[in-house]
């Protein structure tokens, strides 16, 4: 399973633990697990009983280890992590009271044999009375790395003035087929870049690349959802001129991608009227994330039930804030109005890039005056 | 929505600080998860016993500490509590109403040995 989010979850982890582990459970249960979680890709296992298995793992961690693991992003590795390797291992074993977080400090339950153990883990290195219990304070954000990655990023596009928007949606609302229009319509005006997230394949990347403009495509294995990081790594891929439009695909998921800021200036929702009118009300976290929501394959309408009036209500219900367009990128329809948007932000992100130059300017000068007059 | 991935995040958060601080154990995990932060704190604790299996956080406590949805009424020009973000204004009924607090996801502290 990867660990970028729980998707994958009961597919690779439990059944896929097919490592071989000898242990048979008979063992005083004193579980060294060498692993201190610094990542090392080979770990060991020794357990009391003398077993020790190790077992390679390759891993693609959404979260950082930034200086370890480059392979997610770029050989589009992707495998599970130790935590479920290591909690597979507990599978065959304890795992029952551990999973439901029961005391059992002082116990312990083995399936296979129906033994207990009382006083034989780790927890009880510690003598009655000479408890050093204390509290840290750690007041962190859970997504914190994420956004660390995501200043990160935004910095970047600032720097260059790149105007980068997070596409999301559900599979098949017609992200890809709106950003090959949007590049052909674009083209000549501004140069654009995009960030493909699937799960798999780089079919969609190929469909970019058609077009002209460069496409990295990021394959996220079992993961819902792009991070930060990745868009980052991406980015170091993509030479990306000043000035230029960011368009990043998002994983078709109306869940996941809500909650991750990938440094970009705006999240766009885009959803077509051959799905249902109240996905805003069903996926709440998805369109109060977003600043604009697209409305697309408007040329469909007279063929659904679709009530439009209906859907902009609810999507305001969730996000009164939301701005909504209406656009088929088949026939054309309301695409000035988004390009038009594409191009206002893209204005806005080059005039900020150019106060940034001027004033770097001007610093440059007043530091070259001062130097001129002590050099006296 | 990913509460494996953010039980990883937490977990990751706890051993930089085991690492830096130099615990070796810890007996209880408090988090504050806010009602709109869009977290099923169901799947979230089922996702923290799993992880925190072989770590320095085996077996501790997990304390989810539930932190109550607010919103800014546009239409009232008041703060009003909010239980999920389609919900309108309990006041006008009107639903103008922006998340404002409770969509946070953060490890409080820790209780270590």
């Amino acid at each position: 399973m990867c660990t970028v989010c729980g998707c994958g979850q009961g597919e690779t982890r439990i059944e896929g633990h097919d490592h071989e582990h000898p242990h048979d459970h008979a063992h005083p249960h004193a579980h060294e697990h060498g692993h201190d979680h610094a990542h090392e890709h080979a770990h060991e296992h020794t357990h009391a009983d003398g077993v020790t298995h190790s077992h390679p793992h390759p891993h693609s961690h959404g979260h950082e280890h930034a200086h370890v693991h480059e392979h997610s992003h770029t050989g589009h590795e992707h495998g599970h992590d130790h935590l479920h390797d290591d909690s597979a291992a507990h599978e065959h074993g304890h795992d029952t009271l551990h999973a439901t977080g029961a005391p059992h400090d002082h116990m312990h339950y083995h399936q296979h044999t129906g033994d207990l153990h009382y006083g034989l883990g780790p927890a009880h290195a510690h003598a009655p009375g000479l408890s050093q219990e204390r509290m840290v304070r750690i007041e962190q954000d859970i997504l914190g790395k994420n956004n660390a990655y995501a200043d990160g990023n935004r910095k970047h596009f600032a720097e260059h003035g790149i105007f980068a928007v997070n596409l999301v949606s559900s599979p098949g609302s017609g992200k890809t087929t709106l950003l090959v229009k949007t590049i052909e319509m674009l083209k000549g005006q501004a140069p654009v870049a995009v960030v493909e997230g699937d799960q798999q394949t780089s079919h969609d990347a190929d469909r970019i690349r058609a077009t002209g403009a460069p496409a990295i495509q990021v394959n996220t294995g079992k993961g819902c959802h792009l991070d930060a990081h990745m868009v980052g790594h991406a980015l170091e891929r993509l030479t990306l001129p000043d000035d230029s439009l960011l368009m990043i695909e998002n994983v078709g998921n109306l869940v996941c991608p809500a909650a991750f800021d990938l440094g970009e200036a705006h999240k766009v929702v885009i959803l077509s009227v051959t799905e249902g009118e109240d996905k805003p009300l069903k996926y709440p976290d998805m369109f109060n994330a977003a600043d604009l929501m697209i409305l697309n394959k408007v040329d469909l309408l007279p063929y659904l039930n679709f009530d439009v009036a209906k859907c902009v209500e609810y999507a305001h219900r969730v996000n009164p804030k939301l701005e909504v367009m209406q656009l088929s990128a088949t026939s054309g329809a309301g695409m000035e109005e988004w390009l038009g948007w594409l191009m206002a932000g893209l204005g806005q992100a080059k005039s900020a890039r150019q106060q940034n130059v001027d004033l770097l300017r001007k610093r440059i000068a007043e530091l070259e005056a001062k130097l001129a007059n002590s050099q006296g | 929505m990913h509460e494996m991935s953010l039980a990883e995040s937490i977990l990751e958060i706890v051993e930089d600080t085991a690492r830096k601080q130099g615990f070796a154990r810890v007996k209880e995990v408090r988090l504050e998860i806010g009602a709109l932060s869009g977290v099923e704190i169901e799947a979230l604790s089922f996702c923290m016993d799993v992880v925190l299996n072989g770590s320095v956080a085996e077996g501790a406590r997990v304390e989810l500490e539930r932190v109550p949805g607010t919103g800014w009424c546009m239409q009232c020009g008041v703060s009003v509590a909010l239980d999920a973000l389609y919900d309108p204004c309990p006041r006008c009924g009107g639903y103008q109403v922006q998340a404002t607090g409770g969509t946070e996801m953060r490890v409080k502290d820790l209780l270590v040995e």
